[in-house]
């Protein structure tokens, strides 16, 4: 179990090569291994989505998969959402709705909302709340992640209709 | 000593308390920079596993390590053997001495009490040969009778009970109330298990630093001061020489931030092995290692006159603490019986809480200990008051409120020793008449009726509670200004996530007049400030508030002292606007600002003629008594009688809390709360087979509040009633959102139903209401 093997994972545009166990799973890698410790670690089993990360266009739990299944694949971490000093919308909106109370969640619910919002800019609201629901917190009580999103939503809207 | 402060002024007389700004926390947790235990590492350090008992109840006849030990990696195992200088877990206050056989060794000794419980711990080099290894290490054991409810009792250790205490508060003549009643009342309750269950699992960092010769333990929490001083109790270390550290906390609710043996295996080894150690728990050692905490069985009724007021309530219950007493001792029992009469004028009051231990994980507080569990109770007995009179469940409630005329209101309990509770200020019939208005009570009645007739099992239930929070005795809080403007708060208090630092600063700017969003704010630093209660019991922005409040007055005060003698003007005509000092109401004239004042104040300035250098102050606030916010909660709930489902549609708190530091915040607070507390009503229990086998070890057995279940809270924030005993008027916010969920969608489900007092239970699972609706059919 314990013979290592040579893999590159390449997270937020960023080459890792990196030597790791064949069963280690992707999260621990992404952590350990990458030095992105953004990405957190909630449950392990797959339930509440804290380690949620975007494997090349597809959100993925990255605790239910083994880092050498990464390979070739484009890795979105928490870290690549902003743009140099700017955030990207959607932390924008968490801080100004108050979207975040002790914050370990938040890279998860980032991720999967941005993946639902790239992927389909007009989602109905029943099928983002859907979405949402994939993800556990403890602290908000949800009310303001969805304003947050909602309102994300909005304005990525409408930057996409300007742009 | 801290009575009698005039009301403070509004959030709109005011330039930044009580003004709903974002937080200074956010960006790095948005951006992925959060430290939380598990992203605190150290070059060269080790990884700790924990092997903990699969049996509930066993005697330990052999531990095998050879195996373990030989595994390529593995640097050490070890067993109780190796830790007997180790005194068990202790407590944080001082206990009653019956309470101290029935500490958590932090290995192990000659017995298992739960599944769960650790035996051995495993060092290596990596966390999956630690983990590898952690199942090589073979334990013999010789099966014991399991006890799982803790209405039954047991044998501890020979010759000692299953019950280390029972804790007792009365006050007045019970017998002549029961006995001049009109009617008596009984109900039989029980609150299930469950617990905070914090996002973030636990993790501990233990680092020697042998240059300094300085203990640290990382990735600290709740109370990081509390702690140290029990470690150093434990470890014999000179308290100069132990130090903890919080960095970001993945959620608190009570039972992150306590004591527990992995805290002390990390500190220990990493002393004894010479290399950093850290440990980071996973989920399933969460759910069964981490406290649990509201598991409670109780017998009340209640005397009452043929108007329906509460001439007596007596109470007997019993609490599953688990297989051992932890860092709080007794505390929930205590504080369960001494809030239970809750915001009720009671004629006389007898109640008698079982502290018993059973074969499960220890337990200890969660989010509103004790009231929680004490108002389903209370809110409960209340609504089959109102069944048995026939009198509306609103007008019951009415008749048995304190008058805000009659406030403060003491409480005294006859037992020596049981602190009596000082209601410092409040106006319940207001606040109930407010929160009904802003419910439409009598429209949502109007239609759920509508809603009923046409065959929908739909109810609304309510309750009224009262909080305590701001436990003193006292806090401390440095600030300074640094040569570029900067201001810095050392605070001892704690985050648990709840945007304690965003608190602290609004009230430091407030009277520093300072950008808050610029000001640095220290906690949970045992290297920075040597004393800290922390963050627990809703007393963060009370206490620790407190203390930043009157640092900053002196420091305010120290600053235009310097700026009037450089400016050649009196203090008094000097005003501090972003910073800046100068004259008041005027834009022009000369200014300085507090970062050249520090320039102008290093040691050896002129300016200072034999006066302490520095831009700083350190001040004290100090208290004798807790501070008691109150709140009502109402909610409208939908069953399907065919699965049993019961559905929250609506949430709605009111709740005042004195003078709320960020409306946002505290709102937050109180969703957050309310969803948690639809959790323990409806979905959460650490369920346990009748060998002790714990059957919720995922989040698939444990099931928490997603999205879908989550209603809309609706939030009523009022100030009516600011605390006479304190400057700013505060009352805690943490813990208002959970206190009556359970009871008031337990009343809904009732009214839903058609079946008064059916609930009984909580969580009140599908399966249970199911059972609730064929039993009744």
């Amino acid at each position: 179990m314990t013979e290592k093997i040579d893999i590159t994972l390449n997270v937020n545009g960023r080459d890792h090569a990196i030597r790791v166990e064949p069963r280690k799973t992707l999260v621990d890698a992404i952590r350990d291994d990458c030095g992105q410790t953004g990405t957190h670690i909630g449950c392990e089993h797959g339930v509440c989505g804290a380690c949620t990360v975007i494997l090349d266009d597809v959100a993925v739990r990255a605790c239910l998969m083994f880092a050498i299944q990464a390979q070739g694949k484009r890795i979105r971490t928490v870290e690549g959402l902003a743009d140099g000093d700017k955030l990207h919308p959607l932390q924008s909106a968490f801080i100004k709705h108050h979207g975040l109370q002790c914050g370990f969640c938040t890279p998860g619910f980032l991720m999967l909302a941005v993946n639902v919002l790239e992927r389909q800019p007009d989602i109905g609201d029943e099928e983002l709340l859907d979405v949402l629901s994939s993800n556990l917190c403890r602290c908000t009580g949800y009310q303001n992640i969805i304003k947050a999103v909602r309102a994300a939503a909005d304005d990525m809207r409408q930057a996409g209709a300007a742009g | 000593m801290s009575h009698g402060y005039p009301a403070p002024p509004r959030a709109e007389e005011r330039r930044v308390l009580g003004h709903p700004v974002p937080r200074i926390e956010d960006r790095p947790l948005v951006t992925g920079h959060g430290l939380y235990a598990g992203d605190v590492s150290f070059p060269h350090q080790l990884h700790m596993r924990i092997v903990r008992s699969a049996h509930a109840h066993a005697r330990i006849v052999a531990i095998d390590t050879v195996a373990a030990r030989a595994l390529p990696g593995v640097v050490a195992v070890w067993t109780v053997d190796d830790i007997t200088d180790l005194p068990p877990i202790d407590f944080r206050d001082p206990s009653a001495e019956a309470l101290k056989p029935y500490r958590q060794p932090v290995l192990a000794r000659g017995r298992v009490r739960y599944v769960g419980d650790p035996v051995a711990a495993v060092f290596a080099e990596d966390p999956y040969i630690a983990e590898d290894a952690a199942e090589l290490v073979d334990i013999e054991v010789a099966p014991l009778p399991v006890l799982m409810g803790a209405q039954e009792l047991g044998e501890f250790d020979d010759g000692r009970a299953t019950e280390p205490t029972i804790v007792r508060h009365s006050f007045g003549d019970i017998d002549a109330a029961f006995a001049d009643a009109h009617a008596v009342v009984e109900v039989e309750l029980t609150i299930g298990r469950h617990s905070g269950v914090p996002m973030e699992t636990r993790g501990a960092i233990g680092r020697y630093d042998a240059a300094r010769d300085v203990l640290e333990l990382h990735g600290a929490a709740k109370v990081p001061h509390r702690n140290k001083d029990t470690l150093v109790r434990m470890l014999g270390r000179s308290p100069h020489s132990l130090h903890l550290f919080e960095g970001h906390t993945g959620g608190g609710f009570g039972i992150r931030g306590e004591l527990y043996p992995e805290d002390v295996l990390v500190l220990v080894a990493a002393l004894r092995l010479g290399r950093p150690v850290k440990w980071i728990e996973d989920r399933r050692e969460h759910l069964i290692s981490a406290n649990h905490s509201r598991h409670q069985h109780h017998r009340v009724r209640a005397a009452v006159d043929p108007q329906g007021r509460l001439l007596g309530l007596e109470d007997e219950f019993f609490h599953d603490q688990g297989a051992y007493v932890r860092t709080h001792g007794a505390r929930v029992v205590g504080r369960t019986m001494s809030m239970l009469t809750g915001p009720y004028k009671v004629g006389a009051y007898r109640a008698v809480g079982h502290f018993r231990l059973t074969n499960k994980t220890p337990a200890a507080t969660y989010r509103a200990p004790g009231r929680y569990e004490g108002t389903f109770v209370r809110e409960r007995l209340m609504d089959a008051i109102a069944a048995r009179l026939g009198i509306d469940r609103i007008e019951l409630r009415r008749r048995n409120l304190i008058p805000g005329s009659e406030m403060p209101f003491t409480v005294e309990f006859d037992e020596p020793g049981a602190e009596e509770l000082v209601l410092d200020s409040g106006d319940y019939p207001a606040l109930l008449d407010k929160a009904l208005a802003h419910f439409k009570w009598d429209e949502v009645l109007a239609d759920v009726k509508r809603r009923r007739a046409a065959g929908e099992a739909v109810g609304t239930g309510i309750g009224l509670f009262v909080e305590e929070s701001g436990r003193g005795p006292a806090d401390g809080a440095k600030i300074s200004v640094d040569t570029d403007g900067t201001v810095e708060v050392v605070t001892g208090g704690a985050s648990v996530g709840q945007g304690f630092a965003t608190a602290m600063a609004q009230i430091c700017a407030e009277q520093l007049g300072v950008d808050y969003s610029r000001i640095r704010v220290v906690h949970g630093r045992t290297d920075r400030i040597a004393y800290g209660i922390g963050a627990h019991a809703a007393r963060a922005t009370v206490m620790t508030g407190g203390a930043v409040n009157e640092t900053a007055i002196k420091l305010r005060q120290k600053a235009l002292q310097y700026a009037s003698e450089l400016l050649q003007t009196p203090a008094e005509m000097l005003d501090i606007v972003d910073g800046i000092v100068r004259r008041r109401g005027s834009d022009g004239g000369p200014s300085i600002a507090l970062g050249d004042i520090a320039k102008r104040v290093a040691p050896g300035a002129e300016l200072l003629h034999g006066r302490e250098p520095g831009l700083l102050a350190e001040a004290w606030f100090h208290t004798d008594h807790t501070v008691f916010p109150y709140g009502a909660q109402l909610a409208v709930v939908r069953v399907d009688r065919d699965t049993g489902q019961a559905t929250v549609e609506r949430l709605m708190i009111a709740y005042d809390v004195g003078r709320a530091v960020n409306p946002m915040m505290l709102e937050g607070q109180l969703v957050g709360g309310a969803i948690q507390g639809v959790g323990g009503a409806l979905l959460e229990e650490f369920t346990y087979d009748q060998n002790g086998e714990p059957l919720a070890v995922t989040f698939a057995d444990y099931l928490m509040p997603t999205l879908r279940d989550a209603p809309p809270v609706d939030v009523l924030i009022t100030e009516d009633a600011p605390s006479p005993r304190n400057p700013l008027g505060l009352k805690g916010g943490g813990e208002g959102g959970i206190n009556a969920v359970g009871a008031v969608i337990a009343g809904a489900i009732d009214d839903a139903i058609g079946i008064p007092g059916a609930v009984m239970r909580l969580p009140v699972t599908p399966q249970r209401l199911k059972e609730l609706l064929r039993r009744n059919s």
